[in-house]
Formats: C-alpha cells, structure tokens, sequence
C-alpha cells in the first residue's frame, strides 16, 4: 500500500519574459488502487502538475511537498523518482533517433529491476506486452517513438507501464488522438495494471469517454494551476455538459 | 629528394585549406621537418579471396593535389601499397587492412591505391590502430559498374598524428560509399575527395568522429560533379566532450557546368557534450548550372537534448546511461552502415570509453 501525498505545491516556469507560476498550491492524496481522474481548461497546468512530480529540470518548485510513503520526491533525480515506483505517461512522448525500443526497454528495466532480466523470459515478456497492446513485433526494432503516429506511441507508453510495473502512474492525455478500438486496448492495458500491481492512477484527460472504461474514484476539476472542485464519478459528466465556465471565471 | 621543390608549398595556417590546422602539432608532416622513416606498415589482415591481389608496385597517381603533404608523400615514398579486386569479382566479406605497426620519432609517408575492375564488388574496411606519424595518400579507382565501401577507422593512440587524403575516382554507374571513423590521435586531418568519370556514378560519404580534451579532427571534403549525371551524398556525425576538443568539418561540393542532372545533398550534425569544445563545421556549394535534380546542405550543431534525456530517465535509467544511449543513438545511424557486427561494436564500446574519459575529466 503507498500513498502519493502533494500538499500546497507551487511551480513556475522561467521564460524569456521571466518567470510565470503556474502550480498555485496543489493538494492531492493518491492511495495504491485509487483512480484520481484530473479535468481542466487547456493551459491550466495538468501537464505542468505531472512534469513536476517526474522531475522535469524545465519546472522549478517555489513551495510545497510531494511525498512517496513519507519520502520526499521533490529531492530525487529523474531516474530515482521512476525507482521509487512514479511513472509518466506522456502527452507528448519523445522521440529518440538511433535507440531502439528494444534497447531502450531492457536498460529501463535493468536499471529499475536493479539486474539485467534473463534474456530467454524477456523476450517472452516483451512479446507480450507488445501484443497486449497491440502493437506489431516491428516495433522493437524501430527507433523509439521516432516516425509513431499519436496513436502508437500512446500505446507505447502504456505497454512501458505494463513492463515496468510502478506504484503510481500519471496518465496525460493517454485517451487524446486514440481511435475506438485503440481506446479500449490502452484502457484495457491500464486495467491490467491497475490489477496486476494495484497501481494508483492520475489519469489527466478532457473527455468523459476514457472514464467509462477507466472507472474513476474521484474527479479533480483544475483551473488556474489548482484544484478548484472535487467529486465522485458524476462531476465528470457534469463537466462534459456544462465545460468549465462556473470555474475559470476567478 | 623532391621534398626541397615543395618548400614553396609549405603552409602558414593562414591559407584557407590550412587555417583550422595546428600546424605546430603535426610533427613536421608539413614543413619537411619530419625524419622519414623506412615503415611499411599497412598490411593484409587473413587470407586474401581469390580475385584480390596485395603487391608493392610502382604506379603513377591518379589525380593531381594541392595539399602540400600529399606532394611530400609523393617525393618520399617509394612504393605504392596495391589492393586491386578482379573485374567481375564479388567477394561477400570484408577484406581487413591495417596498420598497428608506428613510431613517434619518424614519420611514415605511405601510398595506396585500392582498385576495383568493372562490376566488382567489395568491402574493404582499413584498421589503423597504435601511436604513429603517418601521412597518406591513398587512392581509389572504381571502375565501371563496380561497388565499393570502404571503411577506414582511426582508431589511434592518443600521441598519433595522421594526415591522409582519401580521393576517389569513381567511373560510370560504379557507387562508392565511404565510412570514415575517427575515434583516437591527437591531430587527424583526412581529405575524403572524390571526382566522378563519368554519368551514373554516385558516391556516399559517410563519417563519425569524437574528439576528446585537446584532440584535433578535421575532415576536408571535396566533391567534384564534372560530369552528368552523378549522384553525391555527405553525412559526418561528430561530438566533442572535454576542454579544447577542436573538430572542423568542411563540405566543399562543386557542381560544374558541365554537370546537368546532379543530385547531392550534405549534412553535418555536431554534439557538444561539455563547454570548451569547439566544432567547426563550413558547408559550401557552388553551383556553375541549374539543370540539376537536387542541391542541398545542413549543418547542425547542438547539445544534449534535455527532452530526450528526461524521458529516458523518466523510466528509471541513470544520467550517465541515458548519455550513453543517445549518444550511440546519434552514432548509430553511421556506424550501422559498417555492416560488420564486430567491428560496430568495437567502435560503439570505444564511442563510450570516450564518453566516460570525457565524464572524468569534467
Ligand atoms: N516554457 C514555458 N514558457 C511559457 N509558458 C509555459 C511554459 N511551459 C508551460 N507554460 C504555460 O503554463 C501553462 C500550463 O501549461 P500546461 O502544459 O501545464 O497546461 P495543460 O493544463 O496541460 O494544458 P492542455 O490541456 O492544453 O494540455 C500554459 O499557459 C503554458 O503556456
Ligand atoms: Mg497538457
């Protein structure tokens, strides 16, 4: 059982016109199992929330605490947040010419499983996972993301999270740019995940379509770099029929 | 000797094809200052394939040059080293050359020719490895509808000083491709030219180097598009970690005239992994007609890319190995058209111990 504490949590960006807080105090509780579904305007600060807890250098933290079981997460490298069992899907996955996934996946989970897997199980691990998602065997020897429709590298991410097995996993946007079926298939993965490791989940997303197959046991709404309302299941289609004007207006 | 009629020639640095060169660091190669030593170094590695010969002769070169040491080299050498591959030989694996035999105190001044007959095909891959002084001339001749690759790793010690122009002369619908990896010395000057025979020849240039703290690589091409027709395409890669790391890339491309239906393209990347570095990187094309297919250059340089490594270690793997991995990333897209798996792994693993130096050393 782990708990993902955030408290009153301030972030800011440094641009060419200075620097911009973003993260006005946020305050979530994630507990091992729980489904935390996060809505909000465009530019409100989902994507900046989930960087933050990764460790992205672009952020830098003004105020607040992010906790794993009590230990302080704001003080790890990139790599020791991702050891201590966070995991980011991203909206917007990057590509990286020359490194095959493949590659990439076995020093990912050399690196977290602290030993390099028995090469005979990984393939058969890795196999699968590829086909749970999905995905075409090709793809392990192509370079990662490098040339992957939207589409495909969502279901990339998520096959990462099946294979790394982590605590807690930040979802940005996974649904955005998934057809129907592609939809079922990376909610499905999720699922699996969610069962398998009983995985905490913030599951960021602008649509109502992702949660009927992702059941949420909360709704987060966001705006203006904070959570402004909080609720059960139902907040969800509320937003969907009403969007957000009853909260972006300050 | 005939050294005493190319004084004149000897550079200043501030002529354009000398002023990147360190001139003091390469050991009198270029004023005549350097001993001649009697070294024969370059040798065949295994049994050669029926249809390829290794012999000592006496040949006329191909082509004329202005570099001043391929004129001292020509004064000096007594014989040229002779890879010659049989018209109509196709020979599936690739014929080793090296050089592992070197000396500081002397210089070496040596002569190749490798020569493909028609429709020959062949990989010949060039091992030069020790602490040496060695300026070469080496010449290529690719004869009508034959296939060449040619990989020449310098992989030297860290005091070698090496100057070489690689020029070859590629005839009709021949394709030559070159690899050129440069990965260890302390001054590397290589001049990769070539000038097409006739309609239908391509050539591919390819190279990767690494420069550390205080080497100097510098790569001078020269391609030169006298006839319809012919193909071209550069692509060097480098990165350079650790103070006073000095890499110089020149693209010179010359379409002339005479040259309707060329198609080239050249590109150079560049990675500077510490400050203190510095990468010189001048593409040049000159275009003498507008009957062509395709003219085009790039030339990038950049540091790591925060995105790339965040990502990486965002699934766990530590600073150090995500360095690791994009630098073969970047690498590996040349180093793959070797088309030997030993030889790409001796490389990469070499591409990381430098990786690691440079980590050390700040
Ligand atoms: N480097 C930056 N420079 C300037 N502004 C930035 C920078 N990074 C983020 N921002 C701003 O911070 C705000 C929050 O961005 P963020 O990506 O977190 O929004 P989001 O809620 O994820 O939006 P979306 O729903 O569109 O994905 C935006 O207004 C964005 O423009
Ligand atoms: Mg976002």
């Amino acid at each position: 059982m782990s708990t993902l504490e955030i408290r009153n949590l301030q972030v800011s960006v440094d641009t060419d016109n200075g620097t911009v807080e973003i993260l006005k105090g946020v305050d979530l509780t994630i507990k091992s199992g729980e489904t935390h579904a996060i809505m909000g305007p465009n530019g409100s600060g989902k994507s900046t929330l989930a960087y933050s807890i990764a460790g992205h250098p672009k952020y830098t933290i003004t105020g607040g605490s992010v906790t794993l079981d009590g230990v302080d997460v704001l003080e790890m490298t990139v790599d020791e947040r991702a050891k201590a069992g966070l995991f980011l899907a991203m909206q917007y996955p990057v590509e990286v010419p020359g490194v095959s996934v493949s590659n990439f996946l076995r020093t990912a989970a050399t690196a977290l499983r602290g030993e390099a897997p028995k090469l005979r199980t990984w393939v058969g691990e890795v196999k699968d996972a590829m086909e749970a998602l999905n995905m075409d065997p090709s793809f392990a020897t192509r370079n990662v993301n490098e040339g992957f429709s939207g589409g495909e590298k969502k279901r990339h991410e998520i096959m990462q999270l099946e294979l790394l097995k982590p605590k807690m996993a930040i979802l940005d946007e996974t649904d955005s740019g998934l057809d129907v079926d592609a939809l079922r298939i990376v909610s499905e993965g999720v699922n699996r995940a969610k069962a398998a490791n009983n995985l905490g989940v913030i599951l960021i997303t602008h649509y109502t379509r992702i949660l009927r197959y992702i059941q949420p046991d909360f709704v987060h709404v966001f705006a203006n770099g904070r959570v402004v309302e909080q609720g059960g299941p139902e907040l969800a289609e509320k937003l969907e029929a009403n969007g957000y004007a009853d909260y972006v207006s300050k | 000797m005939s050294v005493l009629t190319t004084n004149y020639l000897t550079p200043t640095g501030r002529e354009e094809a000398w002023r990147f060169t360190p001139l003091k660091r390469l050991r009198g190669l270029h004023d005549g200052v350097a001993v001649q030593s009697d070294r024969e170094s370059l040798i065949t590695k295994g049994a050669l394939p029926s249809g390829v010969t290794f012999t000592r002769e006496n040949l006329e070169p191909l082509a004329s040059s202005d570099d001043v040491i391929i004129e001292r080299v020509r004064g000096a050498a007594t014989s040229v080293a002779h890879l010659a591959i049989a018209a109509n030989t196709e020979v599936a694996e690739p014929i080793f050359l090296g050089r592992s035999a070197g000396a500081l105190d002397t210089a070496e001044f040596s002569r190749v020719r490798i020569t493909l007959g028609t429709h020959a095909v062949a990989t010949v891959i060039v091992e030069n490895t020790t602490d040496t002084v060695l300026a070469e001339d080496l010449e290529i001749y690719c004869a009508p509808g034959s296939n060449l690759k040619f990989v020449t790793l310098q992989e030297f010690e860290s005091k070698s000083v090496y100057t070489a122009r690689h020029h070859a002369v590629v005839d009709k619908d021949a394709t030559f491709k070159s690899i050129t990896v440069t990965v260890g010395g302390d001054v590397v000057r290589i001049l990769p030219t070539v000038e097409f025979k006739a309609p239908g020849a391509s050539a591919d240039l390819l190279g990767v180097y690494f420069a550390t703290a205080g080497q100097f690589f510098e790569h001078r091409m020269h391609v030169d598009h006298a006839v319809p027709h012919a193909k071209s395409n550069v692509n060097y890669k480098g990165a350079l970690a650790g103070k006073d790391a000095h890499t110089v890339w020149i693209g010179d491309v010359l379409i002339r005239a005479a040259a309707e239906g060329t198609d080239t393209y050249e590109l150079n990347r560049n990675l500077l992994l510490s400050d203190g570095a510095r990468a010189d990187s001048v593409p040049n094309l000159e275009i003498e007609t507008g009957e062509i297919i395709g003219a085009g250059h790039a030339s990038t340089t950049g540091r790591f890319d925060d995105e790339q490594l965040f990502y990486l270690m965002s699934r766990g793997i530590a600073m150090a190995d995500a360095r690791r991995l994009v630098v073969r990333g970047f690498f590996n897209e040349i180093v793959s058209e070797i088309g030997n798996e030993e030889v790409q792994n001796r490389i990469m693993d070499r591409i990381d111990a430098e990786l690691e130096k440079a980590a050390h050393n700040g």
